[in-house]
């Protein structure tokens, strides 16, 4: 039996390990599937990590090294190249690696903290052929900063999320041209900054409602159609426009990967696509706790540390028999707030709600109303779909309610 | 003249609005911190960026690095042909210097190779 195992050696995996051992749990172990720790900040050679959570501008490797160097220092074990195939609801866990075959692990606490993965081509149903030359672009990231091999030369982009702007850039800077990143929506999912410092300064257009209609090429990619959408995000046909590319990148969004989660029974966010949490980041199932994108998409890595220690933390109070679950409030959404974080409030202790909109939103109101009754309220000039937001909730404001409802209302 | 930029120096993304006369900055509004206004007088008088890249290892694997210190914006893709250009030697620390004095500033490893 092992205190506590943490699937993931990952900025989440590594931020909860170091939680738990610091809140006094010495039995764990980490379970990772690549050959480092560090998941995929080890791809992210690009600044602005960390600015938060150190006060410093780091870049995805020195970020994840902070953390590794620590978890290697308390002398947590972890095995590398072992990849979970089973968790049960009580907690045992069956993996695999080169060097022990297939074993089973129980354990008396469980983190998740598999991360997300991005949404791949067959999820968008592009029209055309299939040719080589459509990658992902954390593939492209791969190949390009930890493989050294360039995609392509002539880029298009589809998708404005963060992974694609970072890579207009780089793929810019290694001599290749990127003639457009395209985003459905009529806002961008990436940073403000990104767009700035990955686009403008390379004045690599964002056509803004625009999507790929269709793929040309047989062996390799020889160009895309691209179009206007209109409100309803259907393509416009007599703005159809071709542009020539050896190489299409998709940044069309990241999926929290949760197959191990499902084997566990624990419920799932239909929003989120992560499970449904409490608090301390556990899930229904008692002693399972997740974190990170596993749980849902974060903006910035330093938030998954912060809600990693969360977990790291509550795991061990679990291990320790410390717990105090004396109420159990669902918090509900009105739609414009698309979800929230954590789902369900189980102890009457201050916390932090995390939060995504739904569109862009000026001038409003973040209402919170415990029936009819409004028990929160904070004023917002602007809230949009890439930004998570968060309000802290004192004890008080929630100690005697049935539910708790976040509402987005004019100001 | 009046500028509007967007702050890169942290996720916020500030919308800054930079008063100008004659190429001096006379105001600056729109920033949340100190850092922001110093980056909208730098960004208007002579733009500077942190780049990012890799470096070959003579063992072929490749290492990340990046600028110690921001450089002239301009200088960004001949910075990365210096970089294109070196090859780095094992055992690297992080922040051992791989290349000295690139447009100011040091090309460092952010990885360990060993």
């Amino acid at each position: 039996m092992t205190d506590l195992v943490i699937i993931g050696g990952g900025p989440a995996g590594m931020s909860a390990a170091v939680a738990a051992y610091e809140r006094g749990v010495r039995d764990i172990l980490i379970l990772e599937r690549d050959d480092n720790l560090g998941g995929i900040l080890r791809q992210c050679i690009h600044n602005g990590f960390g600015l938060h959570k150190f006060g410093e501008e780091l870049t995805g490797p020195e970020y994840a090294y902070r953390y590794e160097k620590k978890v290697r220092e308390l002398g947590i074990p972890f095995k590398l190249n072992t990849m979970v195939l089973d968790i049960t609801p009580e907690k045992r866990i069956t993996a695999t690696n080169p060097e022990d075959g297939i074993f089973t692990i129980e354990a008396k606490a469980i983190i998740l903290a598999m991360g997300c993965r991005e949404r791949a081509k067959g999820a968008l149903n592009i029209a055309g052929t299939r040719p080589a030359g459509i990658f992902s672009a954390g593939t492209a990231q791969k190949l390009v900063n930890m493989k050294g091999y360039m995609p392509g030369k002539n880029v298009v982009i589809l998708g404005s999320g963060d992974i694609g702007l970072i890579m207009a850039r780089r793929m810019t800077l290694e001599g290749a041209k990127v003639a457009a990143v395209c985003e459905l929506m009529p806002y961008s999912g990436g940073l403000a900054r990104n767009i700035e410092q990955c686009l403008n300064d390379f004045n690599i257009p964002l056509k803004l409602s625009h999507t790929v209609t269709q793929i040309h090429g047989k062996e390799r990619l020889t160009g895309v159609t691209i179009a206007k959408v209109d409100e309803n995000r259907r393509p416009i046909a007599e703005t159809r426009e071709y542009i020539p590319c050896d190489t299409l990148l998709l940044s069309c969004g990241l999926i929290p990967e949760n197959e191990l989660t499902k084997c566990t029974d624990a419920t799932l966010s239909q929003i989120t696509g992560g499970a449904a949490v409490d608090q301390n980041r556990e899930t229904s199932v008692d002693g399972i706790f997740a974190c990170g994108n596993v749980l849902h998409v974060h903006d910035l890595v330093d938030y998954v540390s912060d809600e990693a220690e969360i977990a790291g933390k509550s795991a061990a109070d679990y291990i320790d028999g410390k717990r105090n679950k004396t109420l159990n409030i669902p918090i509900t959404t009105d739609g414009k707030i698309r979800y929230t974080v954590p789902q369900r409030i189980t102890e009457a202790k201050e916390l932090t709600v995390y939060f995504r909109v739904a569109d862009v939103y000026r001038d409003v109101k973040i209402n919170v109303y415990d029936g009819e009754k409004l028990v929160f309220s904070k004023k917002k000039q602007k809230v949009a779909p890439g930004e998570m937001e968060a309000v802290k909730l004192k004890s008080e404001i929630f100690a005697y309610a049935k539910s708790l409802k976040f509402v987005l209302e004019e100001a | 003249m009046k500028r509007t930029l967007t702050c890169i120096v942290c996720p916020l993304g500030c919308t800054l609005e930079v008063e100008l006369d004659k190429g001096n900055v006379i105001s600056v509004s729109g920033n949340t911190c100190v850092r922001g206004k110093e980056y909208a007088v730098t960004e208007c008088i002579s733009p500077m960026r942190t780049v990012t890249s890799t470096v070959k290892c003579d063992d072929g694997r490749l290492v990340a690095v990046k600028t110690s210190r921001p450089i002239p914006k301009e200088k960004m893709f001949d910075c990365v042909k210096i970089i294109n250009n070196s090859l780095a030697h094992l055992p690297i620390g992080i922040g051992d210097v791989i290349i000295k004095d690139v447009y100011g500033s040091d090309i460092v490893a952010t990885q360990e190779r060993n």
